[in-house]
């Protein structure tokens, strides 16, 4: 098996899984006042530093959530509310149009529902988002901005935004910044006190932590309106119950991906260079997707045109190799990527494309597996071509 | 039984059709058992699938692919959802509306298999290195002494669907698995076997109807698509006796909803004759005037050879039919029918499949029909 897809999920560290079952046998509601709530309490605030830490954040800028989309959920909707609260002029949120769905959907929503005016800003043709022009869209009218929207890192197509020059703009005209950085934690330097960032979003399944723990990383000025309400947990931000377990797991895996980072990504970037070369190698039309320098060092995209990404995926499947066509399902159908029409791909293009993720366990025996398999799957899906 | 079957001499490389029903999760559990390599497919036929089943109808909805997907982990089997919406909209409804634009009553399921699962899912599939389509029919393929196949009723006649098969040739025959076909069995012994392997679709209600048209209102639909244009129904004088809001939302031998208002003369149902499109017009008359006596059909599709010589058959002439004795022949490629006992409310635009016994002999699409009277 060469499991190639690790920007979908990677496998939880060993040092994460002992964190995390060693808090299964034990009781406590972190908002308890007795012995056994002041044990879960103390774990929780513990983790919460460390996380800050391996974050560059401050630990009271540590909003525990129920993983990536719900960080990304709050962060956009919960700070629409509030900045028109304080002025109903600011309805304008400025997005990305290369979004993850978490947060591309909730602003499309707010269109939908609570009056957002939403402007897409423009990317290049490897997705990126210029500050200058970031800076151009908030100018038009400063007052009317609600917040803007920019993540780290790609998670499609591997492009690495200029997020430091990005919040930088926005905090010219002090409109609050938000960035999905779900992907770039653990492969690039993400450090929440220096980026100038309002908000920033970090999933614990990505770095090798458990599924269904995220947190939103949130400056101590910002005072979203919550999504969910309840028991006031969190800074009264998020409520509900903490997860000890998960949480105290989630930073274990934030700390040692913080530790490993300039090992791993100079590792798993060598490994993803290889790939590389023996894709073009096998397919020498094959057309690498996102910023070919600036780019995540575990992520490998491609297009293969005349291909449909669904066949190739059934015929490396079939062969052990385990990758993804990248875009969004509906009912386990692939639509042409969001990412790529934005970024100007051509339709047809945009259908056969495959990314390949890296990650802490990938080996050369997995580049060498894909070397192997990649061009006679193509020859093989181009003969089935595009239904 | 099934778990008799002997294995076959080379497994085959079998893509799935899995409609998320229970009858193609057992068809792809069987062809498992019978030693094949399979992989079961989902076909996203809409564009905009809706979440839930309404009723029992469709086979598009979310909740219908997640029903197939689980049916493939019990089986044990990888299992891909892949996207035919286009195809299915291009070949499939389009033409479905067209054909009722034409006044004509068109069968999409023989339309979608021939189309769709054995066109363009056999292609990709056999693009992509399968050797054969499996899908859930109720048909068997036996296998001739010189190599040929041919397509059987099934075993069980009640439950028998070949006739929206009739329109594979020879080809797609090859590259087709039908595990059902074999099976003497209620339905009620196929929902225990399925529940027996574990599939949770074993109680799931069946599908039927138009999988496209979710709320079963086809003249809803066809309305949607085509707008009211109100005519007149005239009986076979000619003389107006009411209006309609649209020529294609009736169908030959219909009886209700003709809204008409007053009695016939001779106080007898009145049934839909004909739909003129070109006039706008429908006509309606007695009973005995529906009666066919002779038909010619286009298109024709052979199953083995085209029938070398005039002979009788049997025909079938609609989805739950009965069947019906003729004399048939071609004539300039076209199919020329006539039948020995008067048959009632034939509709241009649907199959005739002819059979020889229980054998498939081919299909083809009815496009006029001859008064008994006349045909004698």
């Amino acid at each position: 098996m060469a499991y190639l897809d690790h920007a979908a999920t990677t496998p939880m560290l060993p040092e994460a899984a002992a964190a995390m079952t060693a808090q299964f046998a034990a009781t406590g509601n972190a908002s308890s006042l007795h012995a056994a709530g002041r044990r879960a309490r103390r774990t929780v605030e513990e983790a919460r530093e460390a996380l800050a830490e391996a974050l560059g954040a401050r630990p009271s800028e540590v909003v525990f959530t129920a993983g990536g989309t719900e960080a990304d959920n709050l962060a956009v909707k919960g700070l629409y509310w509030a900045r028109r609260a304080q002025d109903p002029a600011r309805t304008r949120v400025l997005a990305s149009p290369v979004e993850h769905h978490a947060v591309l959907d909730a602003v499309h929503w707010l269109a939908e529902q609570e009056g957002a005016r939403v402007e897409y800003l423009p990317v290049d043709r490897y997705g990126r988002v210029s500050p200058e022009d970031l800076r151009e869209a908030i100018a038009r009218n400063p007052g009317d901005v609600a917040l803007a929207t920019v993540m780290w890192a790609n998670n499609e197509i591997g492009t690495v935004m200029p997020v430091r020059e990005l919040a930088e703009a926005a905090a010219e005209f002090g409109v609050p910044l938000h960035s999905d950085a779900v992907q770039a934690v653990g492969q690039l330097d993400v450090r929440f006190g220096d980026s100038g960032l309002a908000a920033m979003t970090v999933s614990g399944h990505k770095i090798g932590g458990p599924y269904g723990i995220g947190a939103l990383l949130l400056g101590r000025d910002q005072t979203p309106v919550p999504v969910l309400h309840g028991g006031g947990q969190e800074r009264h931000v998020r409520s509900g119950t903490l997860d000890v377990p998960a949480i105290a797991a989630f930073a274990v895996a934030a700390v040692l991906a913080a530790e490993r980072r300039e090992r791993f990504a100079a590792e798993v970037g060598r490994l993803r260079d290889e790939l590389v070369r023996a894709v073009r190698a096998a397919v020498p039309d094959a057309v690498l997707g996102g910023d070919p320098d600036n780019r995540l060092p575990a992520n490998a995209h491609f297009s293969f045109p005349g291909c449909e990404g669904d066949s190739l995926l059934l015929l490396l499947d079939a062969q052990g190799i385990e990758c993804s066509t990248g875009s969004a399902c509906t009912a386990g159908v692939a639509q042409p990527s969001h990412v790529l029409l934005a970024t100007g791909t051509d339709p047809q293009l945009a259908r056969g494309t495959l990314r390949f993720s890296l990650g802490h366990t990938s080996t050369e025996e997995d580049v060498a597996a894909v070397a192997a398999a990649i061009g006679p799957a193509v020859a093989r899906a181009r003969t089935a071509g595009l239904s | 039984m099934t778990e008799n079957l002997p294995r076959p001499a080379r497994p085959l490389r079998v893509l799935a059709a899995m409609s998320g029903g229970v009858d193609s999760a057992v068809a792809a559990a069987r062809a498992v058992e019978a030693g094949h390599d399979v992989t079961g497919v989902h076909l996203a036929l809409s564009a905009n699938p809706q979440s839930f089943r309404t009723g029992a109808r469709g086979c598009c909805t979310i909740e219908d692919s997640r029903d197939a997907r689980r049916a493939a982990d019990v089986i044990g089997i990888p299992f891909y959802c892949w996207d035919l919406a286009e195809r299915f909209r291009e070949d499939v409804v389009e033409d479905f509306v067209a054909e009722y634009e034409a006044g004509r009553t068109p069968n999409p399921c023989l339309r979608c298999n021939e189309k769709i699962k054995f066109a363009a899912l056999l292609d990709k599939a056999l693009a992509l290195g399968f050797d054969a389509v499996c899908t859930g029919h109720y048909a068997t393929i036996v296998v001739g002494e010189d190599g040929t196949r041919e397509l059987h009723r099934a075993s069980d006649m009640a439950k028998d669907q070949s006739y929206v098969l009739g329109v594979l040739d020879e080809k797609q025959l090859a590259h087709a698995l039908f595990p059902l076909g074999d099976t003497i069995t209620t339905k009620e012994e196929i929902r225990a076997e399925a529940e027996r392997r574990g599939l949770a679709v074993a109680k799931k209600p069946d599908s039927h109807d138009i999988c496209f048209i979710a709320d079963g209102d086809t003249q809803g639909f066809l309305a949607k698509r085509l707008g009211r244009a109100e005519g007149d129904i005239v009986d076979e004088s000619g003389a107006k006796v009411g209006t309609h809001d649209g020529a294609y939302g009736f169908t030959i031998g219909q009886r209700k909803g003709l809204r008409i208002g007053h009695p016939a003369p001779d106080g007898k149902p009145r049934y839909v004759l004909d739909i003129s499109p070109v006039n706008n017009t429908v006509t309606v008359g007695p009973a005995e005037s529906l009666d066919v006596g002779a038909l010619t059909a286009i298109r024709p599709r052979w199953c083995g050879s085209t029938p070398a010589a005039p002979g009788t058959y049997t025909a079938q002439l609609r989805a739950h039919g009965g069947e019906t004795e003729v004399f048939a022949e071609v004539v300039d490629g076209e199919l020329r029918v006539r039948f020995t006992e008067p048959v009632r409310g034939v509709a241009p635009g649907q199959a005739i499949v002819l059979y020889d016994g229980t054998r498939v002999v081919g299909s083809a699409t009815i496009a006029t029909t001859t008064r008994a009277a006349a045909a004698v």
